[in-house]
């Protein structure tokens, strides 16, 4: 893509890659918003979302499902750029010049830093546990066939995966409105020049090279 | 239930003390299990007054009839056949809701409203602010709360909530011919099991004694058993019975912490927003021009 090499916005993700980011995160938050309706009583009110409190219960597995088989194409686009190396251990070493905007002192990061990274991971191991104990629990389908001791553990499971997965989006929310210009990445697809050297040198040092294949 | 009552102890997924001006003695109903004859007249019973039909099942090698509680069958009459030093023993057990005074299907319960625990001790399900998540049978120690088919809502015996409240027994103890099943104020049924357990000591039977566990703060259903030291000789009936600890990290800790953590998660951002505030590489561009 010649043209978008001399221009200023660089691509990020396609229209496929953006499409099914955009599905997962539209089924997490009907799922989030369902699910957190029956776990607190102080949320309960966000049932009327989902047209009362029986339906928020029917249709939360099946969004579920959806939600889980979208993320399955996510990770299976994007997992190999989500392995661990040296620099981002030192990334999260400084931990407090991250939180502080103060990039310079950063190890250079790729594609994604650490951060990235490590929600990537939460997300690949709490969203299959979230779809096993989901459907454990699953009435009238699949709760009858499963054994009192294991639904409860599912149960317990269940939460504590979507409480991690909840608190860890939030982060990946806030992150994508900290960082100025990382939501059109998501969106448009592109970001800037600026964004690109700043946030992730190493990726547009590769950019430069090999023209816009990401 | 649209009868207003102002005696709730407890209501599911409710923060703020339910209506519970009204304080009623604690009521209770004692099963003699040593007195029962299998007679199944309860059990008849409790489909007449709560107007409820069981489909009819097949033999299965047991008088038990049909082979499980069901969400028409409240109450059901286990048979054990007991072998022990050469004798056998049939023991007969009315099984059904416990009414425990700490009960696990109202902590585990989402929807608020659906399980209220009157301050007379009976635990009672509202099946129409119920929502089918099945959570009660996971929070229940006793295996009681039955899914129906039908309507996907939680059934489970009432203790007759409907007759109590207007000053009547329950309807498997009025149907009872042998006086194994009693009814009264709690205090009342403890004495009478003591009178009981005594009785049968005196005839033998050492290990009497009467079930009312501790492990879910007593329950206004109570056994007088002759083998109260191996309750689960009565078709696993278990012996120290408590909510499980799974179901008390999940509501007991998780719960509030959680939804903490969460709220607090959301505020540690918009926090660092207005504090830090946001990282523009675009600054960045004007301050060092390409």
């Amino acid at each position: 893509m010649k043209t978008e090499t001399h221009s200023r916005l660089i691509r990020r993700y396609t229209p496929p890659e953006r499409a099914n980011h955009w599905l997962t995160a539209i089924t997490f938050i009907l799922l989030a918003f369902s699910g957190l309706a029956l776990f607190h009583p102080s949320m309960f009110w966000f049932t009327q979302f989902f047209g009362g409190p029986v339906w928020t219960r029917i249709l939360h597995p099946y969004i579920g499902v959806v939600m889980f088989l979208s993320f399955a194409g996510l990770a299976l686009k994007f997992w190999h750029h989500n392995l661990i190396s040296r620099n981002d251990v030192e990334w999260l070493k400084r931990i407090s010049d991250v939180i502080r905007n103060r990039e310079d002192r950063l190890p250079e990061v790729d594609r994604y830093n650490a951060g990235q990274k490590l929600l990537f991971w939460t997300m690949i191991a709490t969203i299959p546990t979230l779809l096993i104990t989901g459907i454990i629990i699953w009435r009238p389908w699949f709760a009858g066939y499963f054994p009192i001791d294991l639904i409860r553990i599912a149960v317990l499971l269940h939460a504590v995966c979507a409480f991690v997965m909840i608190s860890g989006i939030i982060v990946h929310i806030y992150a994508a409105i900290w960082i100025r210009g990382t939501v059109g990445a998501m969106v448009r697809g592109t970001v800037s020049r600026a964004w690109a050297s700043k946030h992730h040198p190493g990726w547009y040092k590769r950019i430069l090279q090999d023209g816009d294949k990401s | 239930m649209s009868l207003q009552s102002l005696d709730i102890t407890r209501r599911s997924a409710t923060t703020t003390p339910p209506p519970q001006q009204r304080q009623q003695q604690e009521v209770a109903k004692l099963i003699d299990v040593t007195k029962c004859i299998g007679c199944k007249a309860c059990q008849s019973a409790c489909q007449e007054w709560n107007d409820l039909r069981e489909e009819v099942g097949i033999n299965e090698g047991s008088y038990q009839n049909p082979h499980d509680l069901t969400e028409n069958s409240w109450t059901l009459m286990r048979f054990a056949e007991h072998e022990q030093n050469g004798t056998l023993e049939w023991l007969i057990r009315k099984d059904g809701c416990m009414h425990c005074a700490d009960p696990g299907c109202l902590k585990a319960c989402p929807s608020p409203g659906a399980i209220i625990q009157y301050s007379n001790g009976i635990v009672d399900f509202q099946e129409e602010h119920c929502i089918g998540c099945g959570y009660c049978v996971a929070g229940c120690p006793f295996d009681v709360p039955r899914i129906s088919k039908k309507d996907s809502k939680a059934y489970k015996c009432t203790l007759c909530s409907d007759r109590v409240s207007v000053g009547l027994e329950p309807a498997c103890i009025k149907a009872c011919p042998t006086q194994a099943l009693v009814f009264g104020s709690k205090e009342d049924m403890i004495d009478h099991a003591n009178d009981r357990i005594a009785d049968l000591k005196e005839r033998g039977f050492d290990q009497a004694g009467l079930y009312d566990p501790a492990g879910v703060g007593g329950t206004h259903v109570m056994y007088v058993l002759h083998h109260a030291d191996q309750p689960q000789l009565y078709n696993d009936l278990p012996k120290e019975p408590t909510i499980s600890p799974t179901v008390g990290l999940w509501k007991g800790v998780l719960k509030p912490l959680a939804t903490a953590a969460m709220l607090f998660t959301a505020l540690a951002g918009f926090f660092h927003y207005v504090t830090i505030g946001p990282n523009d590489a675009e600054d960045n561009e004007e301050d060092h021009p390409a």
